[in-house]
């Protein structure tokens, strides 16, 4: 294991000596949440802000012959009208998807596609406005499946910035190792066929957006994850300087990937802001936060596997059709999720993947938590459980057999170290008791296991500035932490809080903190990826031991003893209390700053084309088994309880990583049972939060949480990711908890009543006994790129 | 923009309501929501829009002591209640019970719908002192929360219903 220099070393820490990383401690923004004084961006409103409202395209796909916005700007309270020709630039979050326009003036592409922008007194006269607003469409076809999407369009398709073939956005077609001749050597082979139903965010809060321009500088406060993306999207957009945009993430109604592009409403406020030097706000409804979406993409998957005689996998097929919808987003790097971690579990020695992602006119998919990885983590864990059963071996054996190994490479050239797959796989299945389970008719229990990045190993546009920077400052006694980490409620501002007040003597409500603010805080590239506390908490670490340096070098000096004698604890810096020590450094050496930074290492994957997706600098570990009884009349499910064990690497505050894994619990629960973002006609079936199925306290099941501690080698203080990992193996295992209930398998998430009532109708019938996708499209892959295997590679380490 | 602020000018009518034990007078248009009137009349944003229509309970204040998700509540019905929000929840600086057991239990992730959680929360702790942790998920059935799970939020809701115990 070879450490970079700049890496901090958590071994230098004996277990016991954390004062406060690892307790159970309340996070250092609870009071603001609890008692209403947290503002999050649609609480701010600047004295003269006008307000807007978006019109928005009723079409899925459709030509814009001509936008006549002359009525609405003539009407009493308008202040400004906006369409495409005012924001012709287009954007998009990643390099090669470039592809949106803030207005469109020219084609839309899903039903709420924006067309033209309102800014009024009041939302009420700014709604009035949109709707005086004449647009003339020309309706092109428009296509609402992946395999209508595979076609040749009959009008023309959805993009011309792609090249193709028809609506096809991106393909990929990897292979590693000698998968044929895996296949030729195994015992055992078996195909499956999975379908994965999109579904969305729902973030409680609504998306926000308000913009200032005064005297040439721009500032932004939104409801953002990803506020440095953000600032660059605008300063292309809006042609200005970076220097002169501010973009502030306003505490955040939650995430989980939904407010990680940069969004339409975002650049129309700024530009407005603009046009009228007047505070610009705009909040979406709640229709339209599911029609901005980029959510989880539905996906079509098909898998082959070849075993030995003792399910030994010796070679992996797996093919991907991802419904991108109607944009770009981060589709490249979707695709090559829906292939990369499946060899983080499993010890693939020959392993294929082809993907594709198409265009259709619905809302665009993107990052949902998990990223491109739930779903064909879906499908490889119901898949291992069949060949399990095929072959007669216990479905946790035939994983242990494969299970990857701590230090490792695997095929597919992923570095892996810190491994807690046999200790997570240990502690739910004694737990639950699910090797001795006793069922009654129509209870069942299912396991699954999966893995998670500790943040993208490389960053979503090409730069070689630091992923994350810290800046700590002491000033006349207080401590105040820079950093451009966004707490989306995951509660990573509790994390750098933490990390500074351990190493510093304090405590964490003791640490300021500045984030999420692209004017005032040093880069952090925001809060996707699962990065957070591995990347931003490195970089606190780093800022906060050479603080503490400065202070016990001083400290020593008064107290004549040398700074190994100096104790720092309990606010104190030896003798010195922290502000008298704070003082006689900062009259020594002015006012004190240090720095820290976090740049993975160069060596975690492979350097072939769609090797960017994939590598972490650490991959957390976790297993779920769900117990569960399902009516055999009704189809329907009810949650007994869930057991999830989870690799943390280890705890900064171990409340908070217990209600990130009960959190991911639940959202993988409600993906499973219900939650669908489906569409009908180009219109979403039920943009309301009563229509979207998500779960309630009453069919929330009971979460035995357990945290195994394997002390990641680079993660601060040896700590791990728990934002998305959790989520993962929660929904194959309610899958196959449903086939132990009743003996048939719905291969198609989410799984609902009647999907299982047509599976035992199947079963009744002397059939399979499951409900799914019958068969996977015909897909124009590229030619198979062989990459060479890891011990050919040329090696960095 | 004097020509922009004639066009806000419409029907309105007084509303009279005691919010977080202060009276208010108020001018408002007759379909403003009581939502709309704590949070843009008297900017008290810890009410929190999630939906607009009733389904996410993020906007749930007291009136007369009764959870009511305040973005169906139209000023006429509003007219000489009392209201209470999640800023006249706590005591000065020191929280209510109900929000210490939610920090200690780590009921609170993003907390967007912790206000609404908190105020269903007391509402069923000021009528019923000791409940079950099924009649706890029935008061709450109405608020979602995305975070949580809901898990932190049970316990929170158990632990102020002991600390209350304790103090009785």
């Amino acid at each position: 294991m070879t450490m970079t220099t700049t890496q901090p070393d958590p071994r230098l820490i004996p277990d016991g000596d954390l004062r406060i990383v690892g307790k159970p401690l309340p996070r250092v923004d609870a009071v603001g949440k609890l008692t209403g004084a947290t503002a999050y961006a649609d609480d701010i409103e600047l004295p003269g802000t006008l307000f807007v409202k978006i019109l928005r395209s009723p079409h899925p796909h459709a030509r814009v012959l001509s936008i006549d916005t002359s009525s609405a700007l003539s009407m009493t309270g308008v202040a400004a009208v906006i369409t495409g020709s005012d924001l012709p630039t287009k954007y998009g979050i990643m390099p090669t998807t470039q592809d949106e326009q803030a207005l469109e003036n020219e084609k839309v592409r899903f039903v709420g596609d924006p067309v033209a922008a309102v800014a009024a007194v009041d939302e009420e006269t700014a709604l009035a406005a949109c709707r005086a607003i004449r647009v003339e469409y020309q309706p092109l076809e428009a296509i609402e499946s992946i395999e209508q999407a595979l076609l040749m369009p009959s009008d023309e398709p959805i993009h011309d910035d792609y090249a193709g073939p028809g609506n096809i956005h991106r393909l990929a077609a990897l292979e590693f190792g000698d998968v044929d001749e895996g296949f030729t050597k195994a015992e055992h082979i078996r195909e499956d066929v999975f379908f994965f139903e999109g579904n969305t965010h729902l973030a409680m809060e609504q998306h926000s957006a308000t913009a200032t321009y005064v005297g040439d500088q721009l500032t932004l406060w939104s409801s953002t994850q990803t506020p440095h993306y953000v600032h660059r999207a605008l300063s292309k957009v809006l042609d200005l300087p970076m220097g002169h945009i501010r973009v502030v993430a306003a505490a955040i109604g939650g995430g989980f990937g939904g407010k990680c592009d940069p969004f339409s409403h975002e650049m129309v406020v700024c530009r407005l802001a603009m046009l009228t030097g007047r505070p610009v706000k705009c909040t979406l409804t709640r229709e339209e936060v599911f029609y901005a979406h980029r959510g989880r993409h539905p996906v079509l998957m098909w898998v082959r596997t070849g075993v030995d005689k003792d399910g030994k996998i010796l070679a992996m097929h797996f093919r991907t059709a991802l419904d991108g919808g109607a944009y770009g987003s981060y589709g490249p790097a979707s695709t090559l999720y829906t292939g990369a971690l499946q060899t983080t579990t499993y010890n693939i020695p020959a392993y294929r993947f082809e993907g594709v992602r198409v265009f259709t006119n619905k809302a665009p998919c993107g990052p949902k938590r998990g990223h491109g990885t739930p779903q064909p983590r879906f499908a490889l864990e119901v898949h291992l459980d069949k060949i399990a059963q095929e072959i007669g071996l216990d479905p946790v054996e035939l994983r242990r057999r494969n299970y990857v190994k701590p230090h490792t490479r695997t095929v597919n050239q992923l570095r892996i170290t810190s491994c807690g797959i046999e200790e997570v796989t240990d502690r739910v299945v004694q737990a639950s008791g699910f090797a001795d389970r006793i069922r009654r008719p129509g209870h069942g229990m299912g396991f699954a296991v999966s893995s998670y990045m500790c943040g993208a190993g490389l960053p979503i546009y090409w730069n070689k500035m630091p992923h994350s920077e810290c800046v700590l400052q002491v000033s006349r006694g207080g401590v105040t932490l820079f950093c451009g980490a966004t707490d989306i409620g995951q509660g990573s501002d509790s994390v750098l809080a933490t990390v500074a007040a351990e190493e510093l003597g304090l405590w964490p409500t003791d640490i300021r903190l500045v984030t999420g603010d692209t004017g005032f805080a040093p880069v952090d590239l925001g809060s996707y990826s699962s990065r957070v506390t591995f990347m931003a908490g490195n970089a606190a670490l780093m800022a906060a031991r050479k603080m503490r340096g400065i202070l016990v070098g001083v400290a020593a000096e008064q107290m004549g003893c040398s700074p190994s004698e100096v104790e720092v604890c309990d606010g104190k810096i030896g003798e010195l209390a922290f502000e008298d020590a704070a003082v006689l450094a900062q009259e020594r050496f002015g006012v004190l700053s240090t720095h820290g930074t976090y740049t993975p290492p160069s060596d975690l994957g492979g350097s072939f084309r769609g090797a960017g997706v994939g590598p972490s600098p650490a991959y957390s570990y976790s297993a779920a088994v769900v117990d569960l009884d399902v009516d055999p009349r009704s189809g329907e499910i009810h949650l007994n309880k869930v057991w999830l064990a989870h690799d943390i690497g280890r705890s900064i505050n171990s409340l908070a990583v217990k209600g990130q894994v009960e959190g991911g619990v639940y959202m993988g629960l409600g993906e499973v049972m219900g939650e669908a973002q489906a569409y009908r006609g180009g219109l979403h079936k039920g943009p309301s939060m009563l229509d979207y199925r998500s779960l309630t306290f009453l069919e929330m099941p009971e979460v035995d949480t357990i945290l195994v501690e394997t002390l990641d080698p680079e993660g601060p203080y040896g700590a791990k990711e728990v934002g998305q990992g959790p989520l993962l193996p929660v929904i194959p295992a309610v899958a196959s908890a449903v086939h132990d209930a009743l003996g048939v398998w719905v291969d198609e998430v989410p799984v609902t009543p009647d999907k299982i009532l047509r599976a035992l109708d199947d079963l009744a019938k002397g059939r399979q006994g499951r409900f799914g996708p019958k068969s996977f499209p015909v897909v124009p892959y590229p030619t198979m790129y062989k990459v060479a295997l890891p011990d050919a590679a040329p090696t960095k380490l | 923009m004097s020509q922009a602020q004639s066009s806000a000018i419409g029907s309105r009518e007084v509303l009279r309501l005691s919010v977080n034990g202060q009276d208010r007078e108020l001018l408002v248009k007759p379909y403003t929501t009581l939502m709309e009137v704590l949070r843009e009349d008297l900017r008290l944003t810890g009410t929190k829009h999630g939906c607009e229509a009733g389904e996410c309970g993020a906007c749930t204040v007291l009136i007369d002591g009764v959870p009511k998700v305040s973005c169906l509540v139209l000023p006429a019905q509003a007219e000489g209640t009392t209201v209470t929000t999640i800023e006249g929840v706590a005591n000065g600086s020191t929280l209510h019970p109900v929000q210490q057991a939610f920090m200690d239990a780590g009921a609170v992730q993003c907390g967007y719908c912790t206000p609404g959680m908190v105020l269903t929360a007391k509402a069923l702790l000021d009528t019923n002192p000791t409940p079950s942790e099924g009649e706890i998920k029935q008061a709450l059935a109405g608020n979602l929360c995305r975070c949580t799970g809901y898990v932190g939020i049970v316990e929170a809701v158990l632990h102020a219903a002991e600390a209350g115990r304790a103090l009785a």
